[in-house]
């Protein structure tokens, strides 16, 4: 109990302001304070693997490390579709994966946003269309915004979620 | 077996470490299996291609790891309108999935019982084989939803559960289902294939220089290994000697992805433990390794790091003084968590005795690697057939025998420290010289391998050149494959709610398994 509490007493607090990866993007107060205005609670975000080669995985995973602290800033991971606003889609749509994904996509409540993570799920990447996969997320369902890197870095996805987020509040 | 008994048949094989082939005929297929499993042989994997075009047949082909040496054991199948070889999973139970995945890819059979489709779920018609030369790869199937035929379990109270293939959290997709008696689970069983994009299909239409970054993404968190392994047999085959320079910073780089996988799972451990402040710490750790990662090789995740020839950026000396300083953070915060987690209760109560694989399952079924070597079987290709640069590096055998989920956890802790060890081994002697050289094309139908010791184990290519600078064939190999179907023993008699820690404790690959 005496080494972890010491731990956390030298460790401090990481998290750093939202690492920034183009002017639009503005600091992870500003980024709660938008999810707040925007859906009156936490956004709720549910993660769909398509097929992908399990590298955005990885990143996604490092949003929750305490530097992003994706949760502090009012996002979170759930396990069920029914109580998500968000899905998240990472790989190519592997044919294996075509039916979960939809049925992932329908049990979505209305209004719901998708995005489409990676080289792979924005066009296919080096798997693009074949026997075994149908390519982009959007040739299966419909995607609202994408974020292209292989893997894209924890600061281009948390960019994207909240560019998502407000301009679907805009169009409402 | 050793290799000289094979002497009379045996071929060189270009890989980078000792390697043979060995071409046997039907009997030969089985007999040969025999005396390799009967001499303590592991097998690495097994694959088949069509040859119909030049040889007039089906080939099945299995590679072997020896003691001195590797040997890829090949059989031409003459019979092609129902083609067919002796299963070897009698011998080798890890071999089973392996022969149904070439089945449903190539419509080559075996005598086994077990005939159903792995790697087929319904997407494409079962009368279609895309691996075979004249089924065009790019054409595109609607689904035909197929129920799978799991086994049934019956008895009083026994009820199934069945999880997957959507999981709940930021994992692979993939379905377990559960024969339970209250919460203690009687039996489990995988149903995998999911992921698979036809990599070995697509494989054939990238060029000899390019294949890298197709073997980078067969499993992201083992990039380094795959892109190594697919540029070693490349080079091989066309007989290049990389810069040691380059060869010294793809073993850094490759250390790197070890300790940036273990040091996730040290903290999802802690965290599937109910210890969330183990994840806090480490996924930090990780963190800072990977932020190093982009000043020191360009890129957080190295997917397109290891080259043919070389590797693709320079380390600096600036890059290399901040790695030195890192490495000293790291080792102190790991040891300081180790004593953390060794000395908690609770963590310990969860750890000690799950998931336990015993080392005599684990011999008979074939485990490999990481999870071998948390069950007392000693193997390390970095060990026991180093290639160059671990002929010089010594690097120590870590081996527990608990074969519990505490026994993956000490194996992991304990491969941190001898990879900060081997990284600054690496760093103090870093040649100063090019860090690439220029790689032929290769001659049509030449075969080469390349075996790396990834994280999860020794993970496989085997290139067949085609004409042009083309691939014929390229298969990719990953040790899930052995390990999955050892979560089905290490789960029994446990209870449910344990499965999550069980299964992180081994942390397979899905896409690598699905190919
Ligand atoms: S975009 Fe890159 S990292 Fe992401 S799934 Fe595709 S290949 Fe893997």
């Amino acid at each position: 109990m005496f080494n972890t509490l010491s731990r956390m007493l030298h460790t401090g607090l990481l998290t750093e302001p939202l690492p920034v990866p183009n002017e639009a993007i503005p600091a992870l107060e500003t980024l709660q304070k938008d999810v707040l205005g925007i859906l009156g609670r936490a956004l709720c975000i549910r993660h769909v693997d398509a097929g992908s080669c399990n590298g955005c995985e990885l990143e996604i995973q490092a949003l929750t490390n305490p530097y992003y602290n994706l949760e502090g800033a009012g996002i979170k991971f759930v396990a069920s579709p029914r109580h998500a606003d968000l899905l998240l889609v990472t790989g190519p749509v592997s044919v294996n994966m075509e039916e979960a994904l939809k049925r992932t996509y329908d049990a979505m409540p209305d209004p719901k946003l998708v995005i489409a993570l990676g080289d792979c799920g924005a066009c296919g990447g080096v798997f693009a269309k074949s026997y075994a996969s149908r390519g982009s997320v959007a040739s299966v369902i419909p995607v609202n915004n994408t974020i292209a890197g292989c893997p894209p870095s924890p600061a281009a996805i948390l960019g994207c979620i909240l560019q998502t987020v407000r301009s679907s509040a805009v169009e409402a | 077996m050793s290799t000289d008994m094979m002497e009379p048949q045996r071929t060189r094989l270009p890989a980078n470490m000792p390697s043979s082939r060995l071409r046997v005929d039907r009997e030969q297929w089985l007999r040969t299996a025999e005396d390799l499993r009967e001499s303590g042989a592991r097998l690495l994997t097994l694959w088949g291609t069509d040859d119909r075009d030049r040889d007039s047949g089906f080939r099945i082909a299995a590679a072997y790891l020896l003691t001195d040496s590797v040997v890829v054991v090949e059989h031409l199948i003459k019979e092609t309108s129902a083609p067919s070889y002796p299963s070897i999973a009698g011998l080798f139970p890890a071999a089973l999935r392996m022969q149904r995945a070439v089945h449903d890819l190539l419509g080559i059979s075996t005598d086994e019982v077990d005939t159903r489709n792995w790697l087929r779920h319904g997407g494409w018609p079962e009368t279609v084989f895309p691996l075979r030369r004249d089924v065009d790869g790019n054409r595109q199937y609607p689904i035909v939803s197929e129920p799978y035929p799991y086994v049934e379990v019956e008895g009083d109270g026994v009820h199934e559960i069945s999880v997957g293939p959507v999981h709940a959290g930021t994992i692979e997709p993939g379905n377990f289902r559960f024969s339970v008696v209250g919460e203690k689970v009687l039996r489990l069983e995988e149903r995998l294939g999911y992921t698979h994009k036809g990599i070995a299909k697509l494989f054939e239409n990238f060029s000899q220089e390019a294949g890298h970054s197709l073997a980078a993404r067969v499993s992201g968190d083992s990039a380094v290994a795959f892109s190594w392994a697919y540029c070693s047999a490349l080079e091989a085959i066309t007989g290049i000697t990389c810069p040691m320079r380059a060869v010294a910073l793809r073993a850094l780089a490759l250390e790197h992805e070890r300790l940036a996988n273990h040091m996730g799972d040290l903290g999802g451990l802690g965290n599937d433990a109910g210890f969330a402040f183990g994840l806090t710490h480490f996924s930090r750790l990780k963190e800072d390794l990977l932020r190093a990662n982009s000043v020191a090789f360009g890129a957080r995740y190295l997917l397109d790091y290891v080259i043919p020839g070389g590797v693709a950026v320079d380390l600096t000396a600036d890059a290399s003084r901040l790695l030195l300083e890192l490495y000293d953070t790291l080792e102190s915060s790991v040891t300081n968590m180790r004593a953390i987690y060794d000395n908690h209760a609770g963590l310990q109560d969860r750890f000690r005795e799950a998931g336990r694989l015993e080392q005599n399952t684990a011999e008979k079924l074939g485990a490999i690697g990481l999870i071998g070597r948390a069950s007392g079987i000693a193997c390390d290709l970095r060990v026991d057939h180093p290639w160059s640069p671990y002929n010089s590096l010594a690097v120590k055998m870590i081996v527990q025998t608990g074969g519990d989920v505490a026994a993956r956890v000490q194996v992991r802790f304990d491969e941190v420290v001898e990879s900060l060890r081997l990284c600054r081994a690496l760093l103090a002697e870093l040649p100063i010289e090019a860090i690439q050289t220029p790689v032929s094309i290769a001659a049509a139908n030449l075969l080469g391998i390349g075996l790396i010791e990834g994280w999860r184990g020794p993970v496989m290519i085997a290139l067949e050149t085609g004409p042009d600078g083309g691939i014929r064939r390229c298969h990719a190999h990953d040790p899930s494959w052995q390990n999955w179907p050892l979560i089905d023993y290490a789960i029994l008699g446990n209870i449910v709610p344990d499965f999550p820690l069980i299964n992180k404790s081994f942390n397979l690959s899905y896409s690598g398994h699905d190919g």
